[in-house]
C-alpha cells in the first residue's frame, strides 16, 4: 500500500542509469534551470580562467609596494593586495590553478579507482581483500594531514598535492565501482554472456561499464568540488606553490590584511562558494535527472533489466555498507572527503541522504498500490488480468462502477435482511475515496466503497492486487500514508464519526478498541526493540497497568496465541524469532487490549501453508472468543469460506458485490465475483463443505440467470 | 560485544602503526638534509655532521624508525628537531585545545543534524527545503571560510565572542566555552549538513517502514513513535556517517585553529610540516590518526548499542 515508498525504492535504483536513456538525460538536465545555471557558471569561471591573459594585462605576480591595498578603479578594477598585487589578475589566474589542479585530481582518484574497484569487483579473490583493506586504510585519514606530510616531504607544489588528494579520494571510487561490478556479476545474463564465450574485458565494457558510468559522473562532480576545497584549504594554510596565483592563497592574503581591507576576503572566498557549489549542485541536478529518465523510462524492457541491475547494485551497496559499518570505523573515509567520497557513491546510486524529493509521484504504469505484491495464485492471477485487462485504469470500467453503486445502494438492505442479531453496525463506511497524487492529476485506487461489520462478525474483503482493499483497510485505520487524499461520507465506528476525531483521540481508539494485524509478519515488528518491549508499550498506554502486570498480561498472551516459550519470546528481539512466530507475536500484540474490531490484512499470505492454517484457527477462536468484529482482507476464498460471515468483493477501487458468504458462493451475482471464484476453485481443494457446495453450483446456471435477470 | 570491541581496537592500532610507518618513510625519503636547515646555511661541515649525528641521522633509516617505536610505544615521541622541546609534552600541552573544538564539533554536529534532519522529515514542506539547501550551503563552503566570516563579523564586528586564542577550562568554564564556540560551530558547519541529510533520509525511510504503521496501529503516542522507535531505528545510519564526518573535523581542525589562532595540534602540524620537523610531524600524525581511531570506536560502540543484530547474534 506505500505505493510511494516502493517507487522510492525503484526510482534511486535506475538511477544507475541505462544507456539507452542517455539521449534523454541530456535533455532532462538542460529542462532542469538549477544544472543549465550551473553549468553556465562555471563554463564562465572556465573561460575567464582560460582567457585570463585577454582579460587583464596585469601580471598576477608582480607586486608593487606602492599599490598595497590599492583602492579598486583605475588600473586595478578590484584594487590590490597586500602585497600590491593586482586583486582581478590574481582572481583570474587563480581559477586556472583551482580548476586544473581539481582536475588532476579527480583524474588521478578515476585513474586508481575504476580499474581497481573493476579488477576487486569482477575477480574478487586475494585481490579485493588487499584493495579493500588500502581503502580502508586510506579513508580513515584525515586527508588534509597526510597532504601536509607529502608537502613537507616533498615539497610545496600544489599539483603534486591535489595528485595525492587524488590518491585519497580513489576509495570512494574503488567502492562504488567494486560494488557495482561485484552486483552486475551475479546476474543472469552475465553468466550466460560468460557461458556464451564473451571474453571478460568484452563483458565489463558492454555490462559493467554503462552501469557505473552514470554515478561516476555524479561523484566526479562532487569530488571536484571537494578538491577545490581541500586545495584551497592547503594554500590558505600558507602551503603551496608560493609563486602561483590561488584563491586559497588570496585568502591567506586577505585574512592577514583582515582588519584592514576585509573586502579582500569576498572575491576569492565567492569564487570557491560558487564554484563548489555549482559542482555539487550539478552532481544533485545529474542524479534528480538520472532519476527522472529512469522514471519514464521503465517501461522499455531494457530499462526494466537496468533497473533490476541497479537495484542489486543498491543492495549489494548496502550490504556492503552494512559490513563496513560492522566491520570498522577504522575502515572509514578521509576527511572532509568522507562527506561527498562516500556519501556521493551513495547518492549516486540513489540511497542515503538524498536531495531527490522522497514522495515520488505515483507512476502512471503501476495499478498496484501495494508495496507488497499481494501472492496471488498463479491461475486466479492470471485469469484476472487477462478479464481485467482493459480496466486497468481506474475509473473506466463503468460497467463495474455502475453496478457497485447499484450494490452500494442495495447493500444496508441486506445488511438489515442477514442480521442474525439485531446489533447496530460496529463500522459504517460509506463512499471512500482514496486517491494519490500523480503527474497528470490524481490517481484513484478506492473510488466510492462502502461496507458494514457488525459486533461479532467476520467480514471478508476479497479482491486482486490492487483492487484497493488494503486502501480501504488502511482508510478505516486512519493509516493511510500522509500523501494519500481520502474522503468518505460516512466513516462511523460504534457511533463515533472517526473523521471528526482529532489526531489524539485517533491514536486512543488505535490498538484499543480497532486493532490492525498486518500481512508481512517480520517486517512489522520494530527491529531494534524487544518483543516484550513493543507488546508491553501499547498495553501499559491504553490500560494504564503498571508494568508488572503489563509484563504478566502480556506473557499469557504469548501463551494465548500458541507461543510454547512466551519468556524466551519476550525477551528476543525480532531478527531471532521465525515469521511464523512472528505472525503470533503480532496477532497477541493486536488483540492485547481486547478491541472491538480487528482489521487483518491478509495475515496469513506471508507464512508456509503449514502455519497458514494453524494461524487462521488462532485468529478464528479469538475471535469467536472475545466475540470481535472483524474485517479480513484477503483474495483467497478458501480462508473466505473457513471464517467469514460475509463477503465484500472489490473491483479496481469499487465494491462489485456484498453478501453473506453462504449466499455469495452459492450465488455470485457479478461476473468478476464468479471468476474469482472459479479460479479459486480450480487449482484449490475446497476446505470445507461449504467449499464443496460452491463447487456445484458455480458450475451450476443459476447464478448466470440471476445475473442476466438484474442486468 | 568484547569480541567486537577487540576486534575494533586491533584494527585501529593496525591503522595507527601502519600510517606512521608510511609517514615516517615519507619524511625520510625528502632530498633535502634536515641538519643543514636546522644549522643555517652558513654553518660549516663540521657543524651539519656533528647536528647530523647528534639527531641520529646517520644512523640506517630501519634503525632510526625501530628507535622511534620503541620510544614511542613508552610515550616517548622524541623531541623536536628546531626547538629541542619535548614532543609528547608540547602535545601534551596542545592536545587539550583541539579536543575541546573537534569534540564540542562533534557533539553540535550530533545535536543540530539530529534536530533539522527530525523535523525536516516529520514537517517537510518549508522546513525540509531549508535543511536541502543548508545541505548544499555546508558543502559548498568550506570550514575555514565559515571561520573567517564568523571570525570578522560576531568575533570582531559584532564583538559578541573573542576572535582568537584559547581559555583553558581549568581557567574559567565560561571563557573556555565563549573561546571554543566560534571555531566549534565553524568546524561544525559541514559535518551538520551531510548528517542532517542523512537523518532526515532514514527518518523519511524508517517513517515508511511497515512496522511503524503497525506501532501506530497499536496507538503508542506520537511522541513516543518518533524519538523511541523511529529514531532509534534511523540513528545507525546516521552515525556512519556522523563518524566519517569526524575524520573531516579533524582535518578541518587544523585550518580552523590557524584562523582563530589557537594552538592546537592543528597549528603544530601546520609550522612543523613546512619546516620538515620530522619528530614533531611523526607526533603530530599518530595523535590525530589517534583521536580518529578513538572516537570511532566510540562511536562504534554506540552504533551496536543502537542495533541489536550487532549486539546479539
Amino acid at each position: 500500500m506505500t505505493l510511494p515508498q516502493s517507487e522510492a525504492g525503484l526510482a534511486p535504483g535506475t538511477a544507475a542509469a541505462p544507456a539507452p536513456v542517455r539521449a534523454g538525460l541530456v535533455r532532462r538536465l538542460l529542462r532542469n534551470p538549477v544544472a543549465v545555471g550551473c553549468l553556465a557558471v562555471l563554463a564562465l569561471i572556465a573561460l575567464a580562467s582560460l582567457f585570463a591573459p585577454l582579460l587583464t594585462d596585469q601580471d598576477p605576480a608582480h607586486s608593487s609596494l606602492t599599490e598595497t591595498l590599492a583602492p579598486a578603479g583605475g588600473a586595478h578594477p578590484l584594487g590590490g593586495d597586500g602585497v600590491g598585487r593586482d586583486v582581478l589578475a590574481r582572481l583570474l589566474y587563480g581559477g586556472r590553478t583551482s580548476l586544473l589542479g581539481a582536475l588532476l585530481a579527480v583524474s588521478v582518484a578515476l585513474v586508481i579507482g575504476v580499474p581497481s574497484g573493476l579488477l576487486a569487483g569482477y575477480y574478487r579473490k586475494w585481490f579485493d581483500a588487499v584493495s579493500s583493506w588500502l581503502a580502508n586504510i586510506l579513508m580513515a585519514v584525515p586527508a588534509i594531514v597526510v597532504l601536509l606530510v607529502v608537502m613537507s616531504a616533498v615539497g610545496q607544489n600544489t599539483y603534486v598535492a591535489m595528485a595525492v588528494f587524488g590518491v585519497l579520494m580513489s576509495p570512494g571510487v574503488f567502492r562504488l565501482i567494486r560494488a557495482s561490478a561485484i552486483s552486475v556479476r551475479e546476474e543472469l545474463y552475465v553468466d550466460a554472456a560468460r557461458v556464451s564465450g564473451l571474453t571478460d574485458g568484452r563483458i565489463v565494457r558492454r555490462h559493467i561499464l554503462p552501469v557505473v558510468q552514470a554515478p561516476t559522473i555524479i561523484q566526479a562532480a562532487q569530488m571536484l568540488g571537494l578538491a577545490i576545497v581541500i586545495q584551497s584549504g592547503l594554500e590558505f594554510l600558507g602551503l603551496g606553490s608560493a609563486t602561483q596565483a590561488s584563491w586559497g592563497s588570496m585568502l591567506n592574503d586577505a585574512f592577514a590584511n583582515i582588519y584592514t581591507k576585509p573586502v579582500l576576503m569576498l572575491w576569492p572566498g565567492g569564487a570557491l562558494a560558487l564554484t563548489v557549489a555549482a559542482f555539487g549542485l550539478l552532481g544533485n541536478a545529474l542524479r534528480d535527472a538520472l532519476d527522472a529518465s529512469a522514471v519514464s523510462g521503465r517501461r522499455a524492457r531494457r530499462a526494466v533489466r537496468n533497473a533490476a541491475r541497479a537495484r542489486k547494485a543498491e543492495r549489494a551497496r548496502k550490504a556492503e555498507e552494512a559490513e563496513q559499518a560492522e566491520k570498522s570505523v577504522t575502515a572509514v573515509k578521509a576527511g572532509k572527503a568522507g562527506k561527498a567520497v562516500d556519501s556521493a557513491p551513495a547518492e549516486g546510486i540513489g540511497a542515503g541522504p538524498s536531495t531527490v524529493p522522497v514522495p515520488v509521484p505515483v507512476p502512471v504504469p503501476e495499478p498496484v498500490p501495494e508495496s507488497v505484491p499481494e501472492p496471488v495464485p498463479e491461475s486466479v492471477a492470471e485469469s484476472v488480468t487477462e478479464s481485467v485487462a482493459g480496466a486497468e485504469s481506474p475509473g473506466s470500467p463503468e460497467d463495474t462502477k455502475s453496478s457497485a453503486d447499484a450494490d452500494g445502494a442495495r447493500q444496508p438492505k441486506a445488511a438489515v435482511a442477514s442480521a442474525k442479531d439485531d446489533d447496530a453496525p460496529l463500522l459504517v463506511l460509506d463512499g471512500l475515496r482514496v486517491s494519490y497524487p500523480a503527474e497528470d492529476g490524481e490517481k484513484a485506487v478506492v473510488d466510492g466503497v462502502s461496507l458494514t461489520v457488525r459486533k461479532g462478525e467476520v467480514l471478508g474483503l476479497v479482491g486482486e492486487s490492487g483492487s484497493g482493499k488494503s486502501q480501504t483497510a488502511f482508510a478505516v485505520l486512519g493509516l493511510l500514508p500522509p500523501e494519500a487524499l481520502a474522503s468518505a461520507d460516512r466513516l462511523v465506528f460504534d457511533g463515533t464519526e472517526l473523521g471528526r476525531l482529532n489526531r489524539s483521540e485517533m491514536n486512543r481508539l488505535r490498538g484499543r478498541r480497532i486493532a490492525y494485524v498486518p500481512q508481512e509478519p517480520m517486517s512489522n515488528l520494530d527491529p531494534s526493540f524487544r518483543i516484550g518491549a513493543q507488546l508491553v508499550e501499547p498495553v501499559r498506554r491504553h490500560l494504564r497497568l503498571p508494568a508488572s502486570q503489563a509484563r504478566t498480561k502480556t506473557l499469557g498472551l504469548l501463551e494465548r496465541v500458541g507461543i510454547a516459550d512466551p519468556e524466551r519470546v519476550f525477551a528476543s528481539y525480532p531478527h531471532q524469532i521465525s515469521g511464523g512466530m512472528a505472525q503470533r507475536v503480532l496477532i497477541a500484540g493486536a488483540v492485547s487490549c481486547d478491541p472491538d474490531l480487528l482489521i487483518a490484512d491478509e495475515p496469513t499470505t506471508a507464512l508456509d501453508v503449514t502455519v497458514q492454517a494453524e494461524v487462521l484457527d488462532l485468529m478464528r477462536s479469538l475471535q469467536r472468543e472475545r466475540n470481535m468484529g472483524m474485517i479480513l482482507v484477503t483474495h483467497d476464498f478458501g480462508v473466505v469460506a473457513d471464517i467469514c460471515d460475509r463477503v465484500t468483493v472489490m473491483q479496481t477501487g469499487t465494491v462489485v458485490e456484498s453478501a453473506p458468504a453462504r449466499e455469495l458462493f452459492a450465488a455470485p451475482r457479478h461476473p468478476y465475483t464468479r471468476m474469482l471464484l472459479a479460479s479459486t476453485l480450480e487449482d484449490a481443494e475446497p476446505r470445507s463443505a461449504l467449499g464443496h457446495a460452491t463447487a456445484r453450483t458455480a458450475a451450476g446456471t443459476m447464478h448466470t440467470a440471476r445475473q442476466e435477470g438484474r442486468a | 560485544m568484547i569480541v567486537f570491541l577487540a576486534r575494533r581496537i586491533a584494527a585501529g592500532l593496525v591503522l595507527v602503526v601502519v600510517i606512521a610507518t608510511t609517514t615516517f618513510a615519507l619524511m625520510g625519503l625528502t632530498g633535502s638534509d634536515p641538519a643543514r636547515q636546522i644549522v643555517g646555511q652558513t654553518a660549516t661541515q663540521q657543524q651539519v655532521a656533528a647536528k647530523s649525528h647528534e639527531l641520529g641521522l646517520d644512523q640506517p633509516m630501519a634503525e632510526r624508525y625501530w628507535h622511534w617505536l620503541t620510544d614511542a610505544v613508552q610515550g616517548n615521541l622524541g623531541t623536536s628537531w628546531f626547538s629541542g622541546e619535548s614532543v609528547t609534552d608540547s602535545l601534551t600541552n596542545r592536545l587539550p585545545v583541539t579536543l575541546s573544538i573537534v569534540l564540542a564539533a562533534l557533539l553540535v554536529s550530533a545535536v543540530l543534524s539530529t534536530v533539522l534532519g527530525v523535523a525536516a522529515a516529520v514537517r517537510r514542506g518549508a522546513l525540509d527545503q531549508l535543511v536541502q539547501l543548508l545541505a548544499v550551503v555546508g558543502f559548498a563552503v568550506p570550514s575555514f571560510l565559515v571561520a573567517l566570516v564568523l571570525a570578522v563579523v560576531v568575533g570582531v564586528d559584532l564583538g559578541w565572542l573573542p576572535a582568537t586564542g584559547y581559555v583553558p577550562l581549568a581557567t574559567s568554564a565560561s571563557g573556555w566555552l565563549k573561546s571554543i564556540t566560534l571555531p566549534a560551530l565553524s568546524l561544525a558547519v559541514g559535518a551538520v549538513a551531510a548528517t542532517a541529510q542523512q537523518v532526515r533520509g532514514s527518518m523519511v525511510d524508517v517513517l515508511r517502514a511497515d512496522y511503524v504503521r503497525t506501532l501506530r496501529a497499536r496507538g503508542i503516542s506520537e511522541r513516543s513513535l518518533l524519538f523511541r522507535h523511529a529514531l532509534r531505528n534511523a540513528a545507525p545510519a546516521a552515525l556512519t556517517v556522523l563518524a566519517l564526518q569526524f575524520i573531516g573535523l579533524v582535518g578541518g581542525a587544523v585550518v580552523v585553529e590557524k584562523v582563530f589562532g589557537l594552538n592546537g595540534i592543528g597549528s603544530q602540524a601546520t609550522g612543523a610540516g613546512s619546516q620538515g620537523d620530522t619528530p614533531v610531524v611523526m607526533g603530530v600524525v599518530v595523535v590525530m590518526v589517534a583521536i580518529v581511531v578513538i572516537v570511532n570506536i566510540a562511536l562504534d560502540v554506540a552504533y551496536g548499542w543502537l542495533n541489536p543484530k550487532v549486539r546479539v547474534g
